[in-house]
């Protein structure tokens, strides 16, 4: 009836202004009755009053929704002043503009521009025309776009997505797409349905899945707030007092919502008493005894009971108090049974994630191992083969690094340096440890203290020397690209590729080294040299030889370990004091004299270290505190590490 | 003749090698055995195991009247329960005087405590001297042991050993290296110890062991091959084929 | 010279003793020279500031005498000592600035209308020192810092409790050589790492700062306060020397370098060597935390970074350039290097130009001392002291077999039956 009156109105309007300029305009099309219909609350464009009418355009079924709502959206409609029917309008020049038909868009001609008006939609508004649009961006038959419309429901969802995805789902001609589509309903409908029984089912159908996307859909459903009453509400979980809830703060809780009479803790009590100093004075108690809190606690109960002062709420007051109400927590994301099916679902989750996590943390204590090994290969070979300890090992490492950047400096292609920079390394750190193995250690033999406090010299003067040539500040030593970005496993799983390059680093150097000490004859007569150093003199081994090449092997080793580190931390002078202890630990805790024992002693140090980091994530210092006392518990039940050497070549 | 220290079933292995397999021995106060066999027989860790160096992964040591298990004693417990040990190669604190090491093994209270009380007394001193006398050192007794002659450092080595006032004496080559004159000055120190004492010569030199004229143990791969007189066990078939080989 | 058997024994400890004799004499002449030279009550001609330069070195002197106990006659080289000295500064640290802060917040509190109470005392002297790291409560650690005596206390107890339980641990499972060395100096990081932090309790790598200033003496001058802590440490220097040289005189310095040399024939001798080994590394820590705490009054400040292990490190090196196993080697070894390194990297020195490069000291101090420390483990292995040898003509023993001594160093274990 209404609508008939409405067209015929219309008609009428458009015998009346046929000879205006918009006269070609249809005045009675479903769209122009439809806009009409809301007209005052579209020319008015207020976010309150405006979802009514987008929503009647969303689901109108019209084929010009879509459009009208698009150009709305991009402040292209306008409206006649006079008459309030609705228009495309483009901006042309001398003041005019360019009106086009809301249904299908043709132009109409052009009119003055002031006797329409824009519509300016804010962006409340947009955001608005912007959710209510997805639903035909579903439709759309450029999968781009649909694929556009999901990640915008997916960012920001809302109850009326759910209707037009259901409705999307069936006509989806894309594979892949449609599976997204379907998943996506699921969510939607664990958030938005509204039979308690369908969001449930959404849930459980879930089971099994890990992704943060249900974790985000399943959170908001198991929110709850701490609230109190009289006695507990049904479906509301009570909380104990003292056990989950301080009673301050529980009783903080009962003063906000007006329940009691605020406590009065000391700064109060302070502020009372101050404000009633009569002279020297408080209610005839010198000021200048009140300097316990019992006093002053005594002369406000004087001053509460002339009335002066509110009463004063003891900690026996906050305990009766307390004690007539019930605390509880109150599901408030959900119907109890969707919150209960939801918190289910998320223990699941987070059982199976703690999992997962314990595999990344496993991979994370594995690369940190790596680095370890890498560091500690180094010294393992000179304390274990020679038994010499080297304190300026770590400065070893660091040369490597310099090393890498410097290469780095004159090598701009980052691949092509690194290749270069390792056997450069390498080279550099032989040759400083062939000329520190000939000029000090081979005269302190058989003297490990000595050799410490003068390897120890070097290392101070290695440190500053770098100091001094490169500068305090960390020096870059950068990654080709194809190390950047990580290989990603799961949600929770994912590795960097430089750890998993480091990790390789460390086999390969494992494999090298066990090729060498087995497979040749450089390593046939280091072990020789190690077990019967005179036995292997006299069948010809220069031990002296042995003694450099292998303290040069093993200072090389140091030197790809350092361009190794570099990557991934910076390179600074006192980089190699930061590996040292914990290159030593390795030694130690793997057992001296064994690559397999270094082996063990690497991942055993990585991967604890990284626990006790999980354990304490706010605190890596502590967590270093912690494994360093593990260590030396460690040391006290295998003083000769994982792997020890029995016997009498345990003792030589 | 009550037994003093009572050694059965031992065995210790390292790294899968049987040193010691099985071995039982048994000695009586005031007695002297010299023990011999082959290198690798296991006669050093024999002496390791009653020393409490190297702990067995089987069997029993018992030590003294009241039967006291050593295996659960430390290294210093047990020499302080009256077990010497001489080292085959010469230990003594070389930076130190011949007067100062022989003061350092004289039988007193070991506990750091009464050591940083202890200031030497006229007995003390007699007595070190008694000793630097028995062992031929006595003109010796102010240098630093580390400029005396390797038979004398021998010697410096079983005076501490004596002055330590030992019930059970383990020495371990005591001969080697020395001169004829110095064997014989050896042999009669250690014979005249085991008067009053049990003592345990662990050595190579069949001549020197003659000398001794004592009961003889002989090992071979970790256990006891042959015990009694000297010609008793050079006759044996067992010990000549070890000895000689096949 | 310790030849027990030799000396007769009502001697008085003095004439046994000569080298403590003229070591306590010229101490005893240099701790008068300063005072008469210095402001506090002399002419004047010594800034204080230099007092306290020299009252610090003469409490490095002294943890460089704990160092030669414990590593030049037992033969343990321990990177731990300094944090045993750190530990000892701290604890002091915290009496003089709880002390300290308690007069402020009483002065500031007394303008207010109420007179304070204990709580807010306390609070406020909490909200004080903590505030730099975000804290306003004492943690329990400080239970004790208002009292001096329990504080003076701590300087002794919890460094020798420290080393005690380290010490048990490490000598029980029969841990020497390198392998303890790395194990103290990991001790070592673990502290210095702890106290790095923020929620540890003593201000993270703020330390403790302030120290110079005697609570309730804000009316003596530093002047004289120099020089009352610069005796304290002369006292504290020749009392400690006295009680090492005592300690060494005796059977038991002859064990515990029998220990250095030997360590299982000792063993065999019947003697603990760990409850020996444990004593020393105690007593020295006690030594050096009562360094610790004379020393860091007179240089103010207190972080956590003094007590990294490279601290210890170099009191190694002290001690080895000084000479090892002879107590005045440690002395002359601490005073000489650190003495030498204010003036180096103070900036005194002059820079060398070398036309293409000016050397300069602040820079290079560092590698020369580096450098020279291995020249002194390679060629001097007896330091500053062997020169002392040189003069004096001491007979050193021709040595047959291995190097011992405390020149040698520690020996690698070995199997002592072969």
């Amino acid at each position: 009836m209404l609508l008939l009156l409405r067209r015929l109105v219309a008609c009428l309007f458009v015998c009346v202004s046929l000879a205006l300029p918009a006269s070609a305009q249809q005045s009675d099309t479903p769209i122009q009755l439809l806009l009409q219909q809301f007209g005052p609350e579209i020319q008015k464009s207020s976010r309150k009053s405006i979802g009514p009418a987008i929503d009647a355009l969303a689901n109108s079924g019209l084929p010009d929704a879509q459009v009208v709502l698009e150009r709305w959206q991009a402040k292209d409609m306008w409206f006649e002043k006079e008459t309030g029917l609705f228009v495309f309008g483009a901006k042309a020049d001398g003041g005019a503009l360019t009106l086009f038909d809301v249904a299908g868009g043709l132009e109409i001609g052009t009119a003055p521009r002031k006797s329409y008006k824009q519509l300016k939609p804010n962006s409340g508004i947009r955001g608005m025309i912007a959710s209510a649009l997805v639903q035909f961006q579903l439709n759309d038959p450029d999968p781009v776009t649909r694929q556009r419309a999901l990640t915008a429901i997916e960012r920001d969802a809302e109850a009326t997505h759910l209707a037009a995805l259901r409705a999307s789902i069936d006509v989806e001609t894309d594979a892949a797409l449609k599976a997204r589509k379907a998943r996506l309903e699921r969510l939607l409908t664990i958030r938005f349905a509204e039979e308690d029984a369908e969001r449930i089912a959404a849930i459980e159908g879930f089971s099994g899945d890990l992704s943060v996307d249900l974790r985000a859909a399943l959170n908001p459903l198991v929110q709850t707030r701490l609230d109190v009453a009289q006695s507990l509400p049904e479906g509301a979980m009570p909380v104990d007092v003292g056990e989950g809830l301080s009673p301050d703060a529980a009783y903080a809780l009962l003063t906000a919502q007006n329940l009691a009479p605020p406590r009065t803790d000391p700064d109060m009590l302070r502020a009372a008493l101050i404000e009633n100093i009569d002279g020297d004075q408080i209610a005839g108690i010198q000021v200048a005894t009140l300097d316990t809190d019992d006093a002053r606690a005594a002369v406000y109960a004087t001053l509460a009971q002339s009335g002066a002062v509110p009463p004063l709420v003891t900690d026996e007051d906050v305990a009766t108090t307390l004690e007539r109400f019930v605390f509880f927590e109150a599901f408030v994301g959900a119907p109890v049974p969707v919150a209960l099916a939801a918190q289910t679902a998320l223990k699941d989750i987070e059982a199976k994630l703690a999992m997962s996590q314990t595999v990344d943390l496993a991979l994370d204590g594995l690369s940190l191992a790596s680095i370890y090994f890498l560091a500690a290969i180094g010294l393992a070979i000179t304390f274990g083969v020679m038994g010499v300890i080297n304190m300026a090992h770590g400065e070893f490492i660091m040369m490597g690094a310099y090393t890498g950047y410097v290469v780095q400096l004159f090598v701009p292609d980052y691949t092509l340096s690194i290749l270069l920079a390792i056997p450069l390394a390498f080279a550099v750190t032989f040759a400083a440890g062939v000329v520190m193995e000939r000029l000090v250690i081979r005269w302190l033999y058989h003297r490990p203290l000595e050799t410490l406090l003068a390897t120890f010299g070097v290392s101070i003067a290695l440190q500053q020397l770098a100091k001094n040539i490169f500068g305090t500040q960390a020096r870059p030593l950068t990654a080709p690209g194809w190390l950047d970005g990580s290989l990603v496993i799961n949600d929770v799983i994912a590795i960097s590729y430089i750890r998993i390059a480091i990790f390789v680093l460390a086999l390969i150097f494992l494999a090298l080294f066990l090729f060498v000490m087995n497979r040749t004859r450089l390593g046939l007569e280091v072990r020789a040299a190690t077990q019967n150093p005179r036995m292997a003199a006299s069948m010809g081994i220069n031990p002296d030889r042995i003694n450099m090449l292998t303290f040069g092997f093993g200072s090389g080793i140091a030197g790809i370990a350092g361009v190794a580190i570099g990557l991934y931390a910076k390179v600074t002078s006192e980089m190699g004091a930061d590996y040292i202890v914990q290159s030593f630990m390795t030694v130690v805790v793997g057992g001296v004299g064994n690559i397999w024992g270094t082996l063990l002693g690497a991942t055993l140090v990585g991967t604890l270290q990284k626990g006790i980091e999980w354990l304490n994530p706010s605190n890596t210092l502590a967590a270093q505190t912690y494994m360093i006392l593990f260590i030396i518990l460690f040391i006290q039940f295998r003083p000769r590490g994982i792997i020890a050497l029995k016997g009498r070549a345990a003792e030589a | 003749m009550s037994t003093l220290l009572e050694v059965s079933g031992v065995s210790v292995s390292f790294d899968g090698f049987k040193a010691i397999n099985n071995l039982s021995f048994q000695i009586g106060e005031a007695e002297m055995r010299a023990v011999i066999g082959p290198n690798g027989a296991g006669k050093t860790t024999f002496m390791d195991i009653i020393t409490g160096k190297t702990r067995p992964n089987d069997g029993r040591v018992i030590w003294g009247e009241k039967s006291v298990s050593l295996l659960s004693m430390s290294e210093s417990q047990i020499a302080q329960a009256g077990i010497g040990r001489k080292f085959q190669r010469p230990t003594v604190f070389e930076d130190q005087s011949v007067a100062d090491n022989l003061m350092l093994a004289l039988k007193k209270k070991r506990g750091p405590l009464a050591v940083l009380r202890f200031r030497a007394s006229e007995a003390d001193r007699a007595a070190v001297a008694d000793l630097a006398e028995q062992i031929g050192l006595a003109a010796a007794l102010h240098r630093k042991s580390g400029e005396l002659s390797h038979g004398q450092k021998q010697w410096l080595e079983i005076g501490m050993l004596l002055a330590q006032e030992p019930r059970l004496l383990l020495v371990d080559e005591p001969a080697a290296g020395m001169t004829a004159a110095e064997r014989e000055h050896t042999t009669a120190l250690l014979v005249e110890a085991a008067k009053t004492r049990a003592v345990v010569v662990v050595e190579h030199d069949m001549e020197f062991v003659r000398r001794l004229g004592c009961k003889v143990t002989v090992l071979h791969e970790g256990s006891v091959l042959a015990e009694g007189s000297l010609d008793h066990v050079t006759a044996d078939e067992k010990v000549i084929e070890v000895y000689l080989g096949r | 010279m310790t030849d027990l058997a030799l000396t007769p024994p009502r001697r008085a400890f003095v004439l046994r003793h000569p080298s403590a004799v003229i070591f306590i004499g010229i101490l005893a002449l240099f701790t008068i020279g300063v005072t008469v030279l210095a402001e506090g009550f002399g002419i004047g001609v010594i800034s204080t500031s230099f007092v306290k330069t020299l009252g610090k070195t003469l409490c490095l002197c002294l943890v460089a005498l704990a160092m030669d106990l414990v590593w030049g006659y037992c033969g343990i080289l321990s990177l731990g000592h300094m944090a045993f000295f750190g530990i000892g500064g701290y604890a002091i640290g915290m009496w003089l600035m709880y002390a300290r802060t308690e007069i402020i917040v009483q002065t500031s509190l007394a303008a207010a209308p109420l007179p304070p109470t204990p709580q807010e005392i306390s609070d406020g002297i909490a909200a004080q020192i903590f505030g730099v790291v975000g804290a306003s409560e004492f943690p329990p650690i400080w239970a004790f810092a208002h009292s001096l005596p329990l504080q003076l206390a701590a300087v002794v107890l919890v460094p020798g409790l420290l080393a005690l339980v380290f010490g048990w641990l490490a000598f029980r499972s029969r841990v020497t050589g390198v392998y303890l060395s790395i194990l103290t100096q990991a001790m070592t990081l673990a502290l210095s790492l702890y106290l790095f932090q923020n929620d540890s309790g003593l201000r993270g790598n703020n330390g403790l700062s302030g120290l110079q200033n005697l609570p309730g003496q804000g009316d003596v001058p530093q002047s004289t306060i120099s020089i009352l802590f610069f005796w304290a440490s002369a006292l504290a220097l020749g009392l400690g020397y006295l009680m090492c040289a005592w300690v060494v005189s005796g059977k038991f310095g002859s064990v515990i370098r029998a220990i250095r040399d030997d360590e299982a024939r000792v063993r065999f001798l019947g003697y603990s060597v760990e409850a020996y080994k444990l004593f020393i590394f105690t007593i020295t820590a006690v030594i050096a935390g009562i360094a610790g705490a004379l020393y860091y009054p007179q240089a103010g400040i207190i972080n956590p970074a003094e007590i990294a292990p490279i601290a210890s490190i170099y009191l190694a090196v002290w001690v080895a350039i000084g000479g090892r196993g002879r107590l005045y080697g440690a002395v002359i070894g601490a005073a000489f290097v650190s003495l030498l390194s204010t003036w180096f990297t103070g900036g005194q020195a002059p820079d060398i130009n070398l036309g293409v490069y000016t050397v300069q000291w602040v820079d290079w101090w560092t590698i020369l001392l580096g450098l020279s420390f291995v020249g002194v483990t390679l060629f001097a292995p007896r330091g500053i002291g062997g020169l002392f040898d040189l003069v004096a003509a001491r007979r050193m023993p021709n040595r047959h077999g291995q190097d011992l001594g405390p020149d040698a160093g520690a020996l690698r274990e070995k199997e002592a039956d072969r």
